[in-house]
């Protein structure tokens, strides 16, 4: 554990440590500081160092010198640390000439407990409700923090109320439901949601992870930045293509980066940050691509939900992440949302939800664009599991027609429906067959 | 032609507790005038030293965001509902360059 406490990123007025995102005296957010002279003694005396890591459970709990955790937090879950793999067929089918071993996926996808990287600022949030005597934790959610909530305070034994747009996705509805939690459904967007509960947090004691348990459940998001670091070898990328709805994750990605640079445990380096969003919903890329410092909020129009936020409340800290690093921002289409689900299963054997495919997609553009570089160390974050949102792929599969269990109706299918150009290893056993017959 | 201000609770320590005011302001400077001469520590939290409305402050009318509805231009309508609500962001390190 470490010294830490809430402090306002505008003014610079320290808080102590309470339920509370805002800062009273200027209205801006507050953030986790921590005492990085008193890490840097731990890192010098060995006893928090890569060997030291590297020897904990494999989870995200191993980064706890780095997170606002309460002196008395012991983990329940092994959250975290999910896989960060090579992706030589999605480089070559991105960009023609990528080398191959250059472009990395992190997998978050398959992060416990409900398979997105939510569970990860869940589990920092909820160690706090916890220590500030909450009974009740809630949010406002586009579906993920929704899932990784109940499924927590299921877990934590506190109670759960889960704010919703009505029109959320039903994998994410159910997923919620199924931990027991109380599910409100919203007649509006996720904007007018949020707005709702930052109203309701005014009147009602409970732990909001997204509104008075803010700045701690932003810092759980460090931790994919940590672990990638960890997994390329203690080494930094030299890109990071990263999703965006609020726009949180991906200025955490850049702290968690530059405090393990403060701290020795990494060689300094300019990483260059990349995001992505849905056309139908891209007030940061839109404020990127115009220069523009600030957020012109908008309504969202896409299937990518879990990225629908048209006023996002990081917005402006992410352009200047992306800004001050050297990146950029792109967005892409519903349709090539799609194709992108299908694009990253197909050549890698991972199945995301839309803002995986949303990611891949701006991926490919950056490659083509020349932002990205086909010699450079890249990272695509993705952050959420297809079988949540299969509802986008509905109509792209016929339904085959069943046939009877009988060798000769499957010879007589394969002579009916066989693609010879997507099956050639079975037309060629077939021919040889037939030649030896 | 009067409208109603919901005040947030972080913000009401400037207003001595008040949580809600009716006035008859026809628009959002109008209503920041009101809001100044009622309550004049409010003033700087609403605005910065521009005259610009603060970043992490969003302002709705009845339920719908003002920059949708024109922004510092929209005329108030008889009976319309204001709230001013902090955006809540989860802060960054980044330097302000």
């Amino acid at each position: 554990m470490s010294y830490y406490e809430l402090r306002c990123r505008e003014c610079g007025r320290t808080w102590g440590n309470q339920p509370r995102s805002i800062c009273d005296d200027c209205f801006s957010p507050l953030e986790v500081a921590y005492d990085y002279d008193a890490l840097k003694a731990q890192v010098a005396q060995g006893t928090f160092s890569r060997e030291r890591i590297s020897q904990r459970a494999p989870n995200m709990w191993r980064y706890s010198e780095l997170l606002p955790l309460p002196q008395s937090f012991t983990p329940r879950l092994p959250v975290g640390f999910t896989p960060l793999f090579n992706a030589p067929q999605l480089a070559r089918k991105l960009s023609s000439n990528a080398a191959a071993g250059n472009l990395y996926i992190k997998n978050d996808a398959v992060c416990l407990p409900t398979l997105s990287f939510k569970d990860r600022v869940v589990a920092v949030a909820l160690s706090q409700a916890r220590a500030f005597g909450f009974d009740t934790v809630s949010c406002s959610s586009t579906g993920n923090l929704a899932n990784a909530v109940a499924a927590h305070a299921a877990r934590e034994g506190l109670k759960a109320w889960i704010f919703i747009p009505s029109d959320l996705e039903p994998a994410k509805i159910l997923g919620t439901n199924v931990f027991g939690a109380k599910v409100v459904r919203i007649a509006g967007n996720y904007d007018q949601v949020n707005r709702l509960c930052s109203q309701i947090a005014d009147e009602h004691r409970w732990g909001f992870v997204n509104v008075n348990l803010r700045p701690y459940y932003a810092e759980g998001s460090k931790t994919v930045g940590f672990e990638i670091a960890e997994q390329l070898g203690w080494r930094l990328p030299d890109n990071i293509v990263c999703p965006m709805a609020g726009g949180s994750l991906i200025t955490k990605i850049r702290k968690a980066f530059d405090e393990l640079i403060k701290l020795g445990l990494v060689e300094p380096k300019e990483v260059k940050f990349f995001g992505a969003q849905a056309t139908g919903c891209s007030p940061i890329s839109t404020a990127v691509k115009t220069g523009s410092p600030e957020i012109e909020p908008q309504k969202p129009n896409t299937i990518a939900r879990s990225l629908a936020i048209g006023n996002p409340a990081d917005g402006h800290y992410a352009i200047k992440t992306i800004k001050n690093s050297g990146g950029w921002s792109e967005d892409v289409s519903d349709p090539e949302v799609v194709d992108s689900i299908r694009l990253l299963a197909e050549s890698e054997g991972i199945f995301t939800e839309t803002a995986g495919g949303v990611t891949v997609g701006c991926a490919g553009k950056l490659y083509r664009q020349d932002r990205i570089l086909p010699d450079e160390t890249t990272v695509l974050c993705i952050t959420g599991n297809g079988l949540k949102t299969t509802d986008v792929l509905a109509g792209v599969y016929k339904t085959e027609r069943p046939i009877a269990p009988k060798l000769t109706e499957f010879e007589a299918y394969l002579q009916q429906t066989l693609d010879l150009d997507e099956v050639p290893g079975v037309i060629a056993a077939a021919q040889q067959a037939a030649v030896g017959a | 032609m009067p409208i109603t201000v919901q005040i947030p609770t972080a913000l009401r320590r400037h207003t001595d507790g008040v949580g809600s005011i009716t006035c008859a302001a026809t628009n959002l400077s109008e209503l920041f005038s009101v809001l100044d001469e009622k309550f004049p520590e409010l003033k700087p939290h609403l605005r910065d030293d521009k005259g610009q409305i603060r970043r992490f402050l969003n302002i709705y009318v009845n339920e719908e965001d003002i920059r949708f509805l024109g922004g510092p231009s929209y005329a108030f309508q008889e009976g319309d509902e204001v709230l001013l609500v902090p955006s809540i962001a989860g802060g960054s390190h980044e330097s302000d360059s």
